[in-house]
């Protein structure tokens, strides 16, 4: 197992009230480790100094929650493609390495503490219309609403998009179209999204200019970042939805 | 081969300082005889009579995909290895307890308007966890149940009126949070956290795990104890009380583990028998099957916690089976 000594200049920030300043730290690390048990070794690290340890988000570690959130080097999630941070593993570093860690940079994702940011205007633009209404009353029959297999998967391209805001982070505009249109192409595929689909369309990209997000002048970062790698048709999708939706009945 | 009996083969193979990887504590998993055992039956149904053997492959490592990719990838992404080509080197670890939430049959718990779904609840799963429960479970509950019942529960909420958040039950529970939070706060010891959760899941792991002995258990008790008195007398907790502190986040449940390990303990002694999840060494079949006590045992347990220094009180519920016979797992 081959030991790595690693300076990391991390983003310190109290809150978003104060001014934040890199602070640069040494870590050992070995080549097994993800990126966040890389960071615990610091922390615990901190902790046994009596020092404050660095605020990160973290919850699944296997790729699947959207928590783990930061700039690593200037990539969000590190410099693997299709990676989240918690699946970014040390061996892609060298002995040696100085290595620059820093919470996203958004207006819409105010910095909390160090590496973390306030993603509630994600939670914002899903209650604005990610849902789809169910009846209450006796269960349908699990079989009475047959999904295609292509339009199953189709849909679960969008389904795939874990809201950890890295097309956020990526876009030199933060805009979070590719979210956004992730989440309306998810239900509008399907037929339990297409009875507010019109609505739905329109209420969550209301929400979304209300949040502060730029706008999208198709740089395309967002796709090359995103971890779960979802593609910007979705954006065109979501685009012809929300043009069909106005032309039809404007909200 | 069921994977609670895979599982304790692979760590008992290690155990006895058979395992694979730097560390030994691996066993290997190896596809490739199944690559080609699904490639050659894709071949003979597309009609390939006379496939080359890297033709075959080729079509067995899509099923492969089709069926498990994204977990390759997943462990492509830790290991640096391609298990489409190496075997993959795998341990059994612990991700789910098998048991939660006392729930009736509309998924609400005893606490009205609070509903439980999802694997939170009770848990429709017999020795094994597999792959998807979760996912079976979660949809299940989400999608068949609770939309026909939780609305019996809104129609009667609909008129109780705005609760006033200073009524004497807020300001009580707001009192005994502060108190809490001030407590761990204020030990001010050395040790982190983390330290403590790790030895605690290693007493889990090595005592009330995939496999328990009256001895084990019974120790494992006494450990438990020792080391929450550690805990209160010795944790560091950094930062402060009133601001957003991940330290203090963890703190609050690892202080809470200690009573729901302990209980876990107390049932798995109090359960002198095999039963799904629960593997006593004392109660097997010569084949080392998990042997069921149903004479004595045919019921399910519900904890009471009293507090540290009085005993847990059992609620028990009795199963009644009416159209099915009780029969031990055979995969004969």
């Amino acid at each position: 197992m081959s030991q790595l000594n690693l300076s990391l200049k991390i983003w310190r920030q109290k809150n978003a009230n104060e001014k934040g300043s890199f602070e640069t730290h040494q870590v050992e690390a070995n080549e097994h480790m993800s990126f966040l048990e890389m960071l615990d070794v610091l922390n615990e690290k901190l902790i046994s100094e009596k020092k404050e340890p660095v605020a990160f988000e973290h919850d699944c570690r296997e790729g699947i929650c959207g928590a783990c959130s930061m700039v690593i080097n200037g990539h969000p999630h590190g410099p693997q493609q299709k990676t989240t941070t918690c699946q970014l593993h040390m061996r892609h570093f060298k002995n040696g390495d100085t290595i620059h860690i820093e919470p996203y940079r958004a207006g819409a994702f105010p910095v909390i503490r160090d590496l973390v940011v306030d993603r509630a205007a994600f939670d914002r633009i899903i209650q604005a219309g990610g849902f789809v209404s169910v009846n209450t009353g006796q269960p349908q029959d699990a079989n009475a609403l047959p999904v295609e297999k292509d339009q199953a998967s189709r849909a679960f391209d969008g389904a795939e998009c874990i809201g950890c805001g890295a097309c956020v982070a990526a876009c030199p505009n933060a805009s979070a179209m590719l979210f956004v249109s992730a989440k309306v192409s998810h239900l509008a595929l399907l037929p339990q999204g297409k009875v507010e689909a019109a609505r739905r369309v329109q209420s969550m990209v209301k929400q979304m200019d209300l949040e502060g997000f730029g706008n999208c002048s198709n740089v395309t970062a967002c796709e090359a970042e995103c971890p779960k790698g979802i593609s910007v048709e979705n954006i065109a999708r979501m685009n012809r939805e929300y043009f069909a939706a106005v032309l039809k009945s404007e909200e | 081969m069921p994977r609670d009996v895979a599982s304790r083969a692979a760590k008992t193979a290690c155990d006895e300082g058979l395992g694979v990887a730097p560390t030994g504590l691996a066993v290997y998993l190896d596809f490739s005889a199944a690559i080609k055992r699904y490639g050659q039956s894709k071949a003979n149904s597309a009609g390939i009579h006379n496939a080359s053997e890297a033709q075959i492959i080729e079509l067995g490592e899509k099923v492969v995909e089709e069926k498990y990719g994204n977990l390759f990838e997943m462990y492509e992404k830790i290991t640096g290895e391609n298990p489409y080509k190496l075997p993959m080197k795998i341990y059994p670890a612990v991700h789910y307890t098998m048991g939660g939430l006392w729930v009736d049959y509309n998924l609400e718990t005893n606490i009205p308007g609070l509903f439980a779904l999802g694997e939170c609840n009770f848990s429709d799963h017999g020795a094994n966890r597999l792959g998807a429960s979760a996912l079976m479970q979660g949809l299940a509950d989400g999608y068949f149940v609770l939309p026909y019942t939780i609305g019996k529960f809104l129609s009667g909420d609909i008129s109780t009126p705005k609760i006033d958040a200073n009524r004497a039950e807020f300001v009580a529970v707001e009192k005994e949070t502060r108190e809490r939070i001030d407590k761990l706060m204020s030990i001010g010891g050395s040790q982190s956290i983390e330290s403590f959760h790790r030895r605690l899941g290693k007493i889990m792991w090595d005592y009330c795990g995939m496999s328990r002995t009256t001895e084990g258990l019974t120790a494992a008790r006494q450990m438990i104890r020792e080391l929450r008195d550690e805990f209160y007398r010795d944790v560091f907790v950094p930062g402060k009380g009133d601001e957003f502190n991940p330290e203090l986040e963890k703190a609050q449940p690892a202080a809470d583990f200690f009573e729901l390990g302990e209980l876990m303990v107390v049932d798995a002694l109090n359960r002198n028998e095999s039963c799904g999840g629960h593997f006593r060494e004392e109660s097997q079949t010569e084949e080392g099957e998990a042997k069921r006590d149903d004479v004595n045992y045919r019921y399910v347990a519900a904890w009471e916690y009293r507090g540290w220094k009085e005993e847990p009180i059992m609620h028990r519920e009795d199963l009644d089976f009416d159209n099915i016979e009780l029969k031990s797992r055979s995969y004969k």
